[in-house]
């Protein structure tokens, strides 16, 4: 009989390792499912993780799908590690895209260089705007910022359908819900010949390292973190809670809201009434398999995008529903729940166990 | 008055979903676990209820297939939360994640299709009078066991012994434990009970109220469900008077056109969200509202090492 036992420490190998074993189990479970509908597990396997990034293009996609979900992983990891549980990134990204392409319909046909750094300046600020919302919300009515960032996804996705169904309907487009084309001056830079990866990736690199050198150099990321770990320690300390989440709140907002001008002035082009397949939320996945780590994030958004990549491809190829993608998901962040518990528990023999410790803990589960 | 009976009546269909979610929820909390799944294993109990319904012919079945899937996605976040001690946040997330992909998925290919909805109860000359019946009397089975069980729920929590060994370990499991209260087990049937309650919610919606299956139909309403939690104070009765404030909303936002508003409906679809905000903020505003009615230890892990 084994249970477990706590570590006397977290195990600093566990923390790296438990990711891994997250995404093993997560393929064993994927080999099951593809058994159990009939499929050979073997081709179904090729298809969905290796085939999509076979060719240059395919691996241009994975870049270009990854981007969005690194820049919102960034932000939700800042705010996890500082222990605010915004789960609204879909939210912000949405309404970024919605100040980043409203800019550049209020532009029109401009050429001018700075056309685009406005955009994105734009579509920053509307992510940050309505990542204050729940902050502002938090510190001075207690409110919970999950429900309420929440609920600000369902408004800005509502408003932008309002947007694309009325006022910026593109008077010339047959009455689909969607704005004028961008002009090229509008539109992100392409990295790499023959693919559609674009500037949007150097976007997400950067900040990374960027998120890195916050978290790691600065005092300000310092005290998030204290703020995470030991809150009884950041308030002895004189750090304030509010500021904490005022920045990190502003901070994921804006990276998000990024993340949305990004997809419309690149693969999309224009405002659409859906513009995300759920990165926002995937994005949660991304920042949790990345370890609250910017490094980490940018290996989860990777991951994440094989797996919408792979289910596009089990839809044309398999002809199995693409949802299979939000199944993956889904599993992945369960078996990496249960794998942390390795982090601060051991299994234990209990013929040979040290005598328990009876008093019982009653502790908040490490973050 | 033709109008007001038909007001209150979808009032009354919009709000019974909230409530047997968010009722779901409050024995939940009460017995400290918070569920952030409650959207997940709605929309796990819609296409469970919807899938069965079609494939049997049976919406009774359809209904009690939808509550064992909801007990099943439930028991996944009691295992690990309570056994694997995860943090409950996380884990809750992930089984909204998990369920809304899990639906999508086996829905595929039930989207679109029609089912019978579930009827209204006819009862002989109880429906037919004027006013009171088409009122009182012209709902359909769930709206009626509705209210046993937010008797059920009202009585457990306040006046019966299980209750009260529940509320005491949601108070302080530990002091619980100490006088020798099975934590665990009661964690695992609340947590179980809140799953079958809103995987009926996730079915009322698929076989009553839409009826049909559509990815992502619940459109929120579980996460509606938790902050109903948070606005009744705990308190069943406040939780279902707050569920008929919202079918209200609801109502108001289908009829505001029929009374000549020319809002566009995006905005008009935005109210309940928007409600849900501030409702959170008149309940949040004095920390003390909460402080003093949420379980102590919501949210909070324990790990018995005796």
């Amino acid at each position: 009989m084994y249970r477990l036992e706590k570590r006397p420490q977290p195990s600093a190998v566990m923390r790296v390792v438990s990711p891994l074993l997250a995404a093993v189990a997560m393929l064993v479970t994927g080999f099951v499912v593809f058994t159990l509908l009939g499929k050979d597990p073997a081709q179904a396997f090729y298809v969905f993780f290796i085939k999509p990034i076979n060719t240059s293009y395919g691996f241009g996609e994975l870049l270009l799908k990854a981007s969005p979900l690194i820049l919102c992983g960034l932000g939700l990891a800042l705010c996890y590690r500082a222990n605010v549980w915004n789960i609204g990134a879909e939210g912000h990204l949405t309404l970024g895209a919605i100040t980043g392409g409203g800019v550049a319909l209020w532009l029109g046909d401009s050429t001018s260089l700075f056309a685009l750094p406005l955009m994105l300046l734009a579509g920053a600020l509307g992510g940050a705007a309505w990542g204050a919302i729940p902050a502002w919300l938090r510190n001075r009515f207690h409110t919970n910022e999950i429900l309420v960032s929440l609920m600000l996804v369902y408004i800005a996705q509502l408003l932008l359908s309002y947007l694309v169904h009325g006022p910026w309907r593109d008077p010339a487009g047959y009455n689909f819900p969607q704005s004028k084309a961008f002009g090229e001056a509008e539109l992100l830079p392409m990295l790499i010949q023959q693919t559609r990866v674009n500037g949007s990736l150097v976007l997400a690199l950067v900040l990374a390292g960027a998120s890195w050198f916050f978290s790691e150099k600065t005092f300000a990321g310092f005290r998030l973190q204290v703020a995470g770990l030991a809150p009884a320690a950041a308030a002895y300390a004189g750090f304030s809670e509010k500021r904490n989440v005022w920045l990190v709140m502003l901070l994921s907002g804006a990276s998000a809201g990024l993340a949305g001008v990004c997809e419309v002035a690149g693969p999309i082009g224009q405002l659409q009434a859906s513009i995300s397949p759920g990165y926002g939320f995937a994005a949660i996945i991304v920042a949790w398999v990345g370890r609250l780590h910017p490094l980490g994030v940018v290996l989860g958004g990777l991951l994440m995008s094989l797996l919408y990549l792979g289910g596009e491809a089990a839809q044309m190829q398999l002809a199995l529903p693409s949802a299979v993608t939000g199944l993956f998901q889904g599993v992945l962040l369960f078996y990496l729940l249960a794998a942390d518990i390795f982090i601060n528990y051991r299994l234990r023999n209990t013929a040979t166990a040290t005598p328990p410790n009876a008093a019982p803990s009653s502790t908040e589960a490490g973050v | 008055m033709n109008s007001m009976v038909a007001v209150i009546t979808s009032t009354v269909f919009a709000a019974t979903p909230l409530i047997y979610a968010a009722l779901g929820e409050t024995v939940t909390e009460k017995a400290g676990m918070l569920n952030l799944g409650v959207e997940g294993m709605m929309l796990v109990g819609a296409v469970t209820g919807f899938a069965v319904g079609i494939k049997t012919g049976s919406l009774t079945l359809g209904l009690i297939a939808a509550a064992i899937a909801g007990i099943a996605m439930s028991l996944i976040f009691a295992v690990l939360t309570l056994s694997l001690q995860t943090n409950q946040v996380a884990t809750g997330l992930a089984l909204t994640l998990f369920g809304i992909g899990f639906s999508a998925f086996v829905g595929h290919d039930y989207a679109g299709m029609p089912i019978p909805s579930l009827p209204d109860l006819h009862l002989p000359g109880l429906t037919d009078l004027p006013v009171i019946g088409p009122l009182l009397f012209n709902y359909d089975v769930m709206v009626y066991l509705c209210i046993p069980l937010i008797f059920a729920v009202q009585w457990f929590l306040t006046r019966s012994h299980a209750g009260l060994k529940m509320r005491a370990i949601g108070e302080s499991p530990s002091v619980a434990h100490s006088i020798g209260y099975p934590v665990l087990a009661v964690r695992y049937y609340a947590v179980m009970f809140g799953g079958a309650s809103a995987g009926l919610a996730g079915a009322y919606l698929s076989l009553a109220q839409t009826p049909m299956w559509v990815e992502g139909m619940t459109a929120g309403k579980g996460w509606i469900a938790l902050a109903l939690v948070v606005f009744g104070t705990w308190k069943p009765l406040r939780v279902v008077l707050g569920a008929l404030l919202f079918g209200g909303v609801t109502v108001m936002q289908l009829h505001a056109q029929g009374f000549g508003f020319s809002i566009p409906s995006e905005f008009l679809s935005m109210l309940p969200y928007v409600a849900t905000i501030v409702v959170l903020v008149l309940i949040c505003r004095n920390p003390k509202t909460i402080l003093l009615n949420q379980p102590a230890s919501l949210g909070r892990n324990f790990h018995p090492t005796a």
